[in-house]
């Protein structure tokens, strides 16, 4: 159905009791022309993109749990496009683009607020790599502001700013960044892609993959039976090794647990979404008015959606030192989801050594503001078998080659992505 | 999670620090690319029971074999690693 003003209410007059289903959960056929592995945001927005972008609607998506069960509702909701180096600045500039038409594209609120997005930078040398960052955006047509410190004390006079040990000194703004509301990003994907004809399949979890006598993979063997596929996209996130190594892939990959967390609802503070520079801290507060915030992976490898003590004391030590009149608001839930950390920070979207067999992986944590970008150009590989030219730096080859998209200089070593 | 150092005894993870996988093997030098593109960058991402490389900084600063289970994060097994003072423990 289409959601509008008029259809709001007319639901209103009739009560609220006429709603349909805003997407049909499907019953696997026997063959699709696309079949996607993973009904998580990036998955459901490959599909939606294949159907609305490339006219292949033959299309379906198949989830283990439910839609949205996974990181695509275990993140703290963070959409920007403040990357640096040539492959992710202007991957992740489409993603922003995409997002600001995303709810009129799918006919559904899915809560995109432009509230900006800041850095806030502690020293002089953080400053500079702030700068340099900022004008590489601004050098590819991104908006990108350096505030310096009166202009931070007038955005967020909240802030400590007597903190002698991390004193804040300014900040980067981008303010076209700000959030969206994650559950919603599914549900519209789902609602859209549902409506063009694309089979969304739940409780269907893949064990093992069909192919033929060249090798060539024709299908999937899942929990509902085995599904023939023209192509298979995997969209799996954490559990890419996992679904790789059916096909007897290795992945430059590492699973690692990342954890998010809530307090109780205060009254408005935040105006944005806000980084501390010194640490490892990220927050904003949801309209509900729970502060959302974040910080490292734990850092060991992990499949068990579920973190533990240390960094959640140091998460919150970052807030502490920006804001300590946090101190008192309780904590009111906390969650962990599990990343595919890539050996370089960067994800990975090409085809594999397996014919008919396409990755999207690697994700590390910043899959949530890239849904739309990465549904995208993981559309336009399986439907053209040539990468998008904004992704097509996003090599599984490149760890070979030497060509990293390494952002924060760390090397082969996920766990300090 | 809570890891008993073959040294320290049972010790908060804060006091600990993660290299990973224990299984790769640092190629010989004429081994050639693919052995070493293979030690760098691909992992078996085991999903289940991993033996693995932990730093115990906070406290003996020795290195750790640790057996851990990346499902539930149960921890079966700790042992000193190879040359980190083996001998003193007996093993």
């Amino acid at each position: 159905m289409k959601y509008s003003i008029f259809s709001l209410a007319r639901a209103a007059l009739s009560g609220h009791k006429n709603w349909q289903r805003t997407w049909r959960d499907a019953t696997p056929k026997d063959r699709y022309d696309v079949v996607i592995i993973g009904g998580g945001g990036h998955g459901l927005a490959t599909a939606w993109f294949l159907a609305s972008e490339y006219g292949i609607r033959n299309v379906a998506v198949l989830e283990k749990g439910w839609i949205g069960s996974g990181n695509a509702g275990r993140n703290t909701t963070i959409i920007r496009s403040n990357y640096g180096l040539p492959g992710n600045t202007g991957f992740y500039e489409l993603s922003m683009k995409l997002w600001e038409r995303m709810e009129q594209d799918l006919n559904y609120n899915a809560m995109v607020s432009q509230r900006g997005v800041i850095n806030l930078y502690h020293s002089d040398a953080q400053r500079d790599a702030y700068a340099r960052r900022g004008n590489t955006m601004r050098i590819n047509g991104i908006d990108a502001e350096l505030l310096d410190l009166a202009a931070v004390k007038k955005m967020m006079p909240f802030l400590n700013f007597d903190n002698a040990r991390f004193p804040v000194q300014g900040g980067l703004l981008q303010r076209r960044g700000g959030t969206a509301r994650h559950d919603a990003v599914v549900w519209g994907y789902a609602h859209a892609a549902s409506g063009l004809g694309v089979d969304i399949i739940q409780n269907c979890e893949v064990t093992g993959f069909v192919r033929d006598a060249n090798g060539k993979v024709t299908g999937v063997e899942t929990s509902r039976g085995r599904i023939g596929a023209g192509k298979v996209g995997m969209a799996v996130a954490g559990s890419s090794s996992r679904v790789a190594d059916m096909a007897g892939l290795r992945l430059p990959i590492e699973s690692h647990v990342l954890q998010a967390f809530v307090s109780e609802a205060i009254k408005p503070l935040i105006p944005n979404v806000m980084t501390f520079g010194a640490g490892h801290f990220y927050v904003s507060q949801s309209d509900k008015g729970g502060l959302v915030f974040g910080g490292d992976i734990d850092g060991y490898n992990s499949y068990a959606q579920r973190g533990n003590l240390p960094v959640m004391e140091d998460v919150c030590e970052g807030g502490m030192a920006l804001m300590p009149m946090i101190g008192r608001v309780r904590l009111l839930r906390q969650w962990g989801g599990i990343m595919d950390m890539s050996m370089d920070g960067s994800p990975i979207i090409d085809k594999t050594p397996v014919d008919g067999l396409y990755l999207n992986a690697g994700w590390c944590y910043g899959g949530f503001k890239a849904t739309p970008g990465s549904g995208f150009v993981f559309a336009h590989l399986l439907a053209r078998d040539t990468p998008h030219e904004e992704a097509a730096r996003f090599r599984l080859d490149r760890f070979r080659t030497g060509a990293m998209i390494d952002e924060k200089g760390q090397g082969a070593q996920p766990n300090l992505h | 999670m809570r890891i008993v150092c073959p040294f320290c005894g049972e010790r908060e993870l804060g006091e600990f620090t993660y290299l990973g996988d224990a299984k790769p093997v640092r190629p010989a030098a004429d081994a050639g690319e693919d052995a070493v593109y293979d030690y760098v960058y691909l992992r078996d991402n085991i999903a289940g029971v991993m033996s693995e490389n932990w730093y115990h900084g906070g406290g003996c600063r020795a290195w750790l074999k640790v057996t851990r289970n990346t499902l539930t994060h149960e921890i079966s097994a700790v042992e000193p690693a190879a040359g980190a003072g083996a001998a003193k423990v007996g093993a």
